[in-house]
């Protein structure tokens, strides 16, 4: 189909989880292969693995600098797509692979490891361990519009991407501690307890109203600090949320 | 209607007909009425609102499955009950698949991140069937109350039978029949600071909205905002569990809610400009940019 966009998935130092929650969108997933994304090269879910020319790029896992290989594919991934995504805490962040120090078999060189926004420059920013099979969806009907779409939908688009833009364009690293640093610290938290609930390791528990961080619990993945209302909210998208919600849903009917 | 009070389908004064949810109830009883219709309508499984925590007049995060459970958490509590932060744990060990939330405006701009947003939420935003949203001005932590109570009002925590924010006063009523006023001078430096970046008065995010703001006592003004709102509102109006009057009819009406929210907007909008330049050539941080 022409009016598809394309698309490709570069796997670099990720445990798969975030390819399971881009499958995990079952039906949905089937929908938008059907009628709006040309896959073009995934290394788990198509035949194709060698990185090609397409509209959007996803990446997931960090990369290891010490691997030639992975090295030369987010390069090559930069250059051949004209949008690159960053999906999941250690594309975006380095995750939990900001641990890693090396001595595993059977690469016990391959020691470092960098989110991808260290290597070359990152459009959107899809954080969190593993990030929602919901939230892929989101941007990737967003993606659809932003390229195809009316005027209109070009424009609903932008400003839903451009959260995840900004923090594209921002910090290379997360911790629960940016909810003391970028909300707590900045006299901005009201206390919802949105990055409790966030948090996929529960390394965050609500104390007398104000978020209680166990850092040694917390993998970097960044869901807390994008979850919070007071780390962004764009309030002339958010909202629309009743059309917004309508409007995804309609797409993957 | 202007943009301060958010968009609406329809605006009532209403009251709960529930003699036993008005008898613990801050206003009108509309949250725990409406929460208890929908858990008999099976419009929600149970619902996640401010219950007892283990510190007098400090509220918990409670999911509540019963109407005993929704009846023990009437009325407010000034201070932080962080309802958010079980709304992931909601749809996983308590199973719910259809999950009302009560809470403050800021609370219901969470909500609604999360359904669009949902980074860390997985399987979430499309099992909040019915978001119920609180008028606010401010909200202040556990110690402040502590404060306010204790030190100011000079009475103890576990004496207090009610309190109450209205009529330009912060009231304390003691179990003895003592009541002791503090002006909201006295309370405004103790207020939760990451309020004052608030621009949202009357919960516009919510599926349907409530405080007692407008209406006369006993009785509490509503917002009907959302699809979901407008049905719930319908069939709990069939199924008796409100009273009503038109807004036009009541004292002191929209007028006064319109008023109150200009007043927190514009002064949180200026808070806004003012931290803009907090620093020299520095600024803080503005959430909505």
């Amino acid at each position: 189909m022409v009016d598809k966009i394309t698309l490709g998935y570069t796997h670099l130092s990720g445990c798969t989880g975030c390819t399971v929650a881009l499958a995990d969108n079952y039906g949905g997933l089937l929908t938008l292969l059907d009628k709006y994304v040309d896959l073009k090269y995934m290394p788990t879910l198509a035949d194709v693995r060698h990185i090609q020319q397409v509209d959007v790029a996803i990446v997931e896992g960090s990369v290891c600098i010490q691997d030639k290989l992975a090295v030369e594919e987010i390069k090559e991934t930069r250059a051949k797509a004209a949008v690159v995504v960053a999906l999941g805490g250690c594309a975006a962040y380095g995750n939990i692979t900001r641990f890693a120090r090396g001595g595993q078999q059977n690469q016990p060189q391959h020691e470092s490891y960098l989110p991808i926004g260290d290597l070359i420059k990152v459009d959107v920013l899809i954080p969190g361990c593993a990030p929602t099979p919901e939230m892929i969806r989101n941007v990737a009907v967003m993606a659809y519009l932003l390229l195809k779409g009316t005027k209109e939908q070009k424009d609903l688009a932008t400003a839903y991407l451009k959260p995840l833009m900004t923090m594209a364009a921002g910090c290379n690293a997360a911790c629960a501690c940016d909810i003391m640093t970028s909300v707590i610290n900045q006299g901005l938290c009201m206390g919802c307890g949105s990055c409790a609930a966030a948090c996929p390791v529960r390394a965050i528990t609500m104390e007398f109203g104000k978020p209680n961080l166990n850092r040694d619990l917390c993998i970097k993945c960044g869901a807390c600090v994008a979850q919070c209302p007071r780390g962004f909210f764009n309030t002339d998208v958010i909202s629309e949320y009743e059309a917004i919600n309508e409007a995804i849903m309609a797409a993957l009917q | 209607m202007g943009a301060e009070l958010g968009k609406y389908k329809s605006c009532v004064s209403a009251r709960s007909t529930d003699k036993e949810i008005l008898k613990g109830a801050q206003d009108g009883g509309i949250v725990t009425s409406l929460f208890a219709y929908a858990l008999e309508a099976g419009i929600i499984d149970g619902a996640i609102v401010a219950g007892k925590g283990d510190l007098p007049w400090k509220p918990e995060p409670v999911v509540a499955t019963t109407r005993a459970e929704l009846l023990a958490a009437r009325g407010t509590r000034y201070n932080i009950s962080p309802n958010m932060s079980l709304i992931k744990e909601v749809t996983r060990s308590y199973g719910l698949d259809k999950v009302g939330i009560v809470g403050t405006p800021c609370q219901m701009q969470a909500v609604r991140k999360a359904q669009l947003y949902p980074f860390g939420l997985r399987e979430v935003g499309d099992k909040i069937a019915l978001a119920v949203g609180i008028f606010c001005m401010e909200n202040f932590p556990y110690q402040s109350v502590l404060q306010l109570v204790e030190d100011h009002a000079a009475m103890k925590m576990e004496a207090v039978k009610k309190m109450e924010i209205g009529k330009g006063k912060f009231w304390v009523y003691g179990d003895r029949g003592q009541v002791v006023q503090l002006p909201l001078k006295v309370t405004h430096k103790y207020e939760q600071p990451g309020c004052h970046v608030c621009l949202d008065y009357v919960a516009n995010m919510a599926d349907i909205s409530t405080g007692s703001v407008g209406s006369p006592d006993g009785w509490s003004t509503i917002f009907v905002r959302s699809k979901i709102g407008d049905s719930v509102w319908a069939k709990a109006m069939a199924a008796g569990c409100f009273e009503t009057k038109p807004m036009e009819t009541v004292k002191p009406g929209l007028e006064l809610v319109t008023k109150l929210a200009n007043e927190k907007i514009s002064k949180n909008r200026k808070t806004l400009e003012e931290r803009a330049s907090f620093g020299t050539g520095k600024g803080l941080r503005n959430p909505y940019l």
